[in-house]
């Protein structure tokens, strides 16, 4: 029964703390995959999703849902700026020039959100109707909030699913990740195409960043400090892809949550180890296609 | 006289020595005399040209993007630092022994993380690092974890010249092994395995195709990559007699890809510009508000990188003032 109920315990944890991951990330194995920009700096849309949402709530005194989205739209529209000022002018460019720029812009967001927000973590008062735990087997139970991140995060996976598999934009992406010259010659604004795609992901990143506060705590470094999880959960999962950064999202966030309560002094130690256990036998991720 | 005997006379005249290459090692020996409170920064900035020319190797000749160098300064800086408090005090074997050990985990590291490409290879490269530091925070019994290591105690240098606290003999020793170093990479990229290097940075398929070993050519330039690496650690942690997790952060990978850039990667000088110039600016500005500093860089190398690609070195180049490529 104890067995069990610890069992339960990481498994729901794991897979809350998978949802926030994924939501997070998935953009970046879109954008990677679509515009080939190596963009580090995903991390920083997430984050600032977090801070805007705090804002909302703590200094506008908007309802939990209104903040949330408000910090969707702020950061979509400040990726719109960023891709025409900023992210076009490396479409082409090398690696090197895409990774030196994002690793700036990472030292950037932790300059400015320490500047706005100060130093210590700040927290999220959730709604009343979202707070409490529900009882499940055993002494394990579930909090609300965390109840409600799996059921948002599976309804987030199954829309972008569909999205991409059912709908003409949907098309318009595959056919631009698989051949951009093609899907170009073929009639698909690309140009469009990629604001649109980049605007998308950095607001899924924002809501990942919002939805998540309150297990990955904000706090300036946020970019940085999670910026391996985020890589993990598309380099495995594949580029290009809202199927494969799903699958790797449930792996390593059930697999870190059980390393940190069954050996917590370990730390990330075995995540660590498994990631390069599989990335020898697999070296292109679970779902990676070919070349 | 044949294609080839010409194009050998080209690469023979490119590869020999040029007057402008005495003047970092001029300038280095001239701050030891004219600022002789500065000898502890011009110490760091020795180390850190030497861990940028660590990077040089990987990035600007094989091309080899990584963000993850700092887990083999790390690695070394801790093993002279543990073999000091071991009981070990002899400097010059104690960096043998840490590039050693920094260039086996290369070996190891590099198999996996060299068989994999772009985010994926990027993503291992920090991923190598986190994992040494979970493990160097968690032994604290060894390391001293959170706190660092200290107590290094190093013995005099071949018995004679002892660590003062001037730093005299801190600044001369490192600038002697990063010359050493710094020769044995100069005859390596000139060599025909450098040469080969440079051609699996422009055209992996095609070298593949001639017959060269891509894969094992990669992992021989990773392994020694990150053994000068870790001697560029050792030489830290012996000349501060310190080692801590700072030296296993991303922000040194970060901050040494920035060096080597700002000053042109593929070129063998730019790590001697880039980390002068960076670590100067951070000792006159990051003193009062380090977070400040980290905005005004990140600012400084996406503008760098916008506008003047390819380094200062590559500027002097671009304007015709006779900089070569690597």
């Amino acid at each position: 029964m104890e067995l069990l109920s610890v069992a339960t315990g990481i498994v729901a944890t794991g897979t809350a703390y998978a949802m926030v991951l994924y939501i997070a990330a998935v953009g970046l194995s879109v954008t990677m995959g679509l515009l080939g920009i190596a963009n580090l700096a995903h991390g920083a849309f997430a984050m600032a999703g977090g801070y805007a949402m705090v804002w909302g709530l703590d200094r506008l005194g908007l309802s939990f849902g209104v903040a949330v989205l408000l910090a969707c739209v702020l950061v979509g529209v400040a990726s719109v700026v960023m891709e025409r000022v900023l992210y076009r002018r490396f479409y082409a460019r090398s690696e090197l020039d895409q990774v030196v720029m994002s690793v700036g812009l990472l030292f950037m967001s932790v300059a400015v959100a320490q500047f706005l927000f100060g130093p210590s973590p700040l927290s999220v008062r959730l709604p009343g109707l979202l707070t409490g735990s529900v009882p499940l087997v055993g002494d394990a139970s579930l909090p609300v909030y965390r109840g409600f991140l799996i059921l948002f995060g599976g309804a987030i996976f199954l829309l972008l699913w569909a999205g991409i598999e059912r709908t003409m934009l949907g098309a318009r992406i595959r056919a631009a990740v698989d051949n951009r010259f093609m899907a170009q010659a073929v009639g698909v604004n690309t140009d469009l195409l990629f604001v649109t795609v980049f605007a998308l992901g950095s607001m899924l990143a924002a809501l990942g960043g919002a939805l998540g506060a309150d297990m990955m705590a904000l706090t300036p470094d946020y970019a940085l400090a999670h910026l391996v999880y985020f890589m993990i959960v598309v380099a495995v999962g594949g580029l290009g892809s809202v199927r494969g950064p799903f699958v790797a999202a449930l792996l390593l966030g059930i697999g870190d949550t059980a390393c940190k309560i069954l050996a917590p002094q370990a730390g990330a130690f075995f995540v660590y180890v498994a990631l390069f256990v599989l990335l020898l036998a697999r070296p292109r991720g679970l779902f990676g296609r070919t070349a | 006289m044949s294609a080839r005997a010409a194009a050998v006379g080209v690469l023979m005249r490119r590869r020999s020595w040029r007057w402008v290459e005495a003047l970092p090692w001029v300038a280095a020996i001239a701050g030891f005399f004219l600022l002789p409170n500065y000898l502890q920064l011009g110490t760091q900035i020795l180390v850190m040209i030497l861990f940028a020319l660590s990077l040089d190797l990987l990035l600007g000749y094989t091309g080899i993007v990584t963000l993850g160098h700092a887990a083999f300064f790390g690695l070394g800086a801790y093993t002279a630092g543990l073999l000091a408090t071991g009981g070990w005090h002899e400097p010059l074997s104690g960096l043998v022994a840490a590039a050693a050990v920094a260039a086996a985990l290369g070996l190891v590291a590099g198999f996996v993380i060299l068989r994999t490409s772009g985010l994926a290879l990027l993503m291992l490269g920090m991923a190598i690092t986190l994992l040494l530091y979970e493990v160097a925070n968690n032994l604290n019994g060894l390391t001293g974890g959170a706190d660092g290591l200290s107590g290094v105690e190093i013995a005099p240098l071949l018995g004679r010249f002892g660590f003062d606290m001037y730093g005299r003999t801190s600044y001369l020793y490192a600038l002697a092994v990063l010359f050493v170093a710094f020769l044995l990479v100069r005859a390596i990229v000139w060599a025909p395995f450098g040469r080969s290097l440079v051609g699996i940075r422009q055209n992996p398929a095609r070298m593949q195709a001639m017959g060269v070993s891509v894969f094992a050519r990669r992992l021989a330039v990773f392994v020694l990559s990150a053994g000068l690496a870790g001697l560029a650690g050792a030489v830290s942690a012996q000349t501060s007699q310190f080692a801590s997790l700072d030296n296993l952060s991303f922000d040194l990978s970060g901050t040494v890809l920035l060096m080597l850039v700002l000053g042109g990667p593929g070129r063998l000088y730019g790590g001697f510009i880039g980390a002068s110039v960076l670590m100067i600016a951070q000792d006159g500005l990051a003193k009062e508000n380090p977070v400040f500093w980290l905005f005004w860089l990140g600012l400084f190398v996406i503008l760098l990188v916008v506008f003047v690609p390819g380094g200062l070195l590559g500027l002097r180049a671009r304007l015709g003032l006779g900089g070569r490529d690597g």
